[in-house]
C-alpha cells in the first residue's frame, strides 16, 4: 500500500531563521512568547510592534503564504473568544458604532487578539524553519525529560503511518456499503477507533521489540549532538530583548 | 570444526498463560550458513527466533551464540551478535531520518562521530541505498524500507542475520533484488520463511520446524521434495514451480 505525502510544516530554506540551530531558535521563541505576554494589555502600541516583530520574522523565512496562512488557522479558537469577550465582560460601556460593549472586555480581546497572533505567528516561524528531527534533537538537547522526547520522537514517526492506517480502514468500511451520515453509524465508528488503539498498542509493542534487539537500554542515543556559537545564542534571542525591555519600560513609564 | 554461530540444545519454552511453543529444540548453525528455517503458521517459528537474542529465555535448555552463553548479562554482546530483521519495516524504522535509524544498533554499543558515521555509511552501501540517508522511513517505498531494515541490522555488524520473512509483501523485481544483496553479504543467514522458492534460490539448508519440534533438517531440495514431510507439514510448493 502506498504511503501518502501529507503536508509538512518544514519548509526548505537558506534563511538567517534556517540557519540557526533548533535549540537556540526554541529557546529564542519560548522567551520572546513569555515577554509578549508579559507587557501590560493596555500597551496597543507596543503589542503592535511585537507583533510587527513576529511577522517581519515570519516574512524573513520566504516561505510562500500559500503555506504560511492555513497554519495559522490555529488560533481560530482564540479569535473567536476574544471577539465575543465584549459583549459578554461586565464593567463600564462604551458606544462601538450602533452596538454598546464592555471596556475592560474589548481592551483584553485586542490584547488577546495581539498576543495570540504574535505567539501564532512566531511558532509557524519557528516551525516552517525548523525539521521535525531537529525539533527532537533540541528537546533532547535542553534535557527535556527522555521519555518526553521519545515520544515526541514516535509521534513525528508514526502519525502517518497510523492514519495511513486509518485511510484503509475507511476505504474497508465504504467499500461494504457503510456511510457515516447518521447516529446510527456510530457504533461501527467506535469499533474502528476501538481497533486502531489496539493495533498501535500492538505496534507499540512489536516497536520495542525491535528496539530491544538493536542493543536499546532505556535511552535513546544522542548521536549528533547540537552546537550553538554565542553570536547565534545573541541573534536568536534579540526578539525577545525586544519585547522585554518594551514591557519594562512601559511598567516604569 | 569451528564453534557454531548458534548452537540451541534442548530448548524448550512455554508462554507464561500455558501455552508449550517449542519441545526441546537442537539446532546449530555454522559460520557462513545460510539456513532456511520452515514451517507452517504457528509452528513456533517467531518465538524460536526470539530466543536468539535473549528477549525469550528458554524454561529449559540452553542457547549460546558463537560459543557465548544467552544470560542476563551478556544481553548486549549477544544482541551485537545476532541481528534480526522484523517482518514489518514499520516497526523496524522507527527513527525520523534513515541515518538516524541506522546510527540507532551502534550507537546503543557506544559508538559516536566519524566511526558511527563510517558504519551507517557501509551499511547503507551494503543494501545499496547509500542516497537515502537523509529520507524519512515513510517516504519511501516498501523494498526501500525492507533494504534500509536489513542496513539498521548490519551497522552493528553483527555474525548472524536472522530474517523473518524477507521477502514478504514485496513485488517480483524487488523480490530478486533483495536475493541479490542476501547473497553479497558476507555473513551467516537464519531465515524464516514460507516461500519456498526463495528458500531454494538463496539457502543450502532448510530445517522445518512443526508443532514446536525439528521435524527435519538437511539440504534444502531434499528437504523440499519429500513429498511425505511436505504435506504432513502443510508445507508446498507454489504451483508449476519444480525443483
Amino acid at each position: 500500500m502506498g504511503s501518502g505525502h501529507s503536508a509538512h510544516l518544514h519548509i526548505e530554506g537558506d534563511t538567517l531563521l534556517h540557519r540557526l540551530p533548533a535549540h537556540v531558535k526554541l529557546v529564542g521563541l519560548l522567551v520572546f512568547v513569555l515577554a509578549t505576554v508579559s507587557v501590560p494589555n493596555e500597551a496597543r502600541v507596543l503589542l503592535a510592534a511585537t507583533l510587527g516583530l513576529a511577522v517581519v520574522l515570519l516574512l524573513s523565512t520566504r516561505v510562500p503564504a500559500r503555506h504560511v496562512l492555513p497554519r495559522l488557522a490555529v488560533e481560530t479558537p482564540f479569535a473567536v473568544f476574544a471577539i465575543v469577550l465584549p459583549f459578554v465582560a461586565v464593567g463600564p460601556q462604551v458606544d462601538l458604532g450602533p452596538v454598546s460593549v464592555s471596556e475592560p472586555g474589548l481592551v483584553a480581546a485586542l490584547a488577546l487578539l495581539l498576543k495570540g497572533t504574535t505567539g501564532v505567528v512566531s511558532a509557524v516561524a519557528f516551525a516552517v524553519t525548523t525539521e521535525p528531527r531537529d525539533l527532537v534533537r533540541a528537546l533532547q538537547h535542553l534535557r527535556v525529560p527522555d521519555p518526553l522526547v521519545t515520544i515526541a520522537s514516535f509521534m513525528v514517526r508514526y502519525v502517518e503511518v497510523v492514519a495511513d492506517q486509518l485511510r484503509r480502514m475507511r476505504v474497508a468500511r465504504e467499500s461494504r456499503g457503510f456511510t457515516s451520515r447518521s447516529v446510527r453509524a456510530w457504533p461501527a465508528l467506535a469499533s474502528s477507533t476501538g481497533a486502531l488503539f489496539i493495533r498501535s498498542y500492538e505496534r507499540g509493542e512489536r516497536v520495542h521489540l525491535a528496539m530491544l534487539s538493536r542493543a536499546y537500554r532505556g535511552r535513546m542515543p544522542v548521536t549528533a549532538p547540537l552546537a550553538a556559537t554565542t553570536a547565534q545564542w545573541t541573534m536568536a534571542l534579540v526578539p525577545a530583548a525586544l519585547a522585554a525591555a518594551g514591557s519594562v519600560a512601559v511598567r516604569v513609564a | 570444526m569451528s564453534t557454531p554461530v548458534l548452537d540451541l540444545r534442548r530448548v524448550a519454552y512455554a508462554y507464561p498463560g500455558g501455552h508449550q511453543a517449542l519441545f526441546g529444540i537442537d539446532l546449530h548453525v555454522h559460520p557462513g550458513e545460510r539456513v532456511a528455517l520452515l514451517g507452517p503458521n504457528g509452528a513456533g517459528k517467531t518465538t524460536l527466533v526470539l530466543h536468539l537474542n535473549g528477549i525469550l529465555t528458554p524454561g529449559h535448555g540452553s542457547v549460546h551464540v558463537s560459543g557465548l552463553p544467552v544470560t542476563e548479562d551478556n544481553l548486549l554482546e549477544v544482541r551485537r551478535r545476532v541481528g534480526i530483521v522484523f517482518q514489518d519495516p514499520d516497526d523496524q524504522l522507527f527513527m525520523p531520518t534513515v541515518r538516524d535509524d541506522v546510527a540507532f544498533g551502534p550507537a546503543n554499543l557506544g559508538l559516536r562521530g566519524p566511526e558511527l558515521d563510517h558504519r551507517v555509511q557501509e551499511a547503507l552501501a551494503a543494501v545499496d541505498v547509500g542516497d537515502l540517508a537523509d529520507r524519512a522511513p515513510h517516504h519511501l517505498s516498501f523494498g526501500q524500507r525492507r533494504r534500509v531494515a536489513i542496513a539498521t541490522v548490519l551497522a552493528m555488524r553483527p555474525e548472524i542475520l536472522v530474517l523473518d520473512e524477507p521477502s514478504s509483501n514485496l513485488d517480483p523485481a524487488s523480490r530478486r533484488e533483495l536475493a541479490d544483496i542476501l547473497r553479497s553479504l558476507d555473513v551467516t543467514i537464519l531465515m524464516v520463511t514460507h516461500d519456498l522458492p526463495y528458500a531454494v534460490e538463496l539457502c543450502e539448508r532448510s530445517v522445518v520446524l512443526s508443532e514446536g519440534a525439528i521435524v527435519a533438517d538437511g539440504a534444502t531440495r531434499e528437504v523440499l521434495a519429500d513429498d511425505a514431510l511436505m504435506t504432513r507439514h502443510r508445507l508446498e510448493m507454489p504451483v508449476g514451480f519444480s525443483l
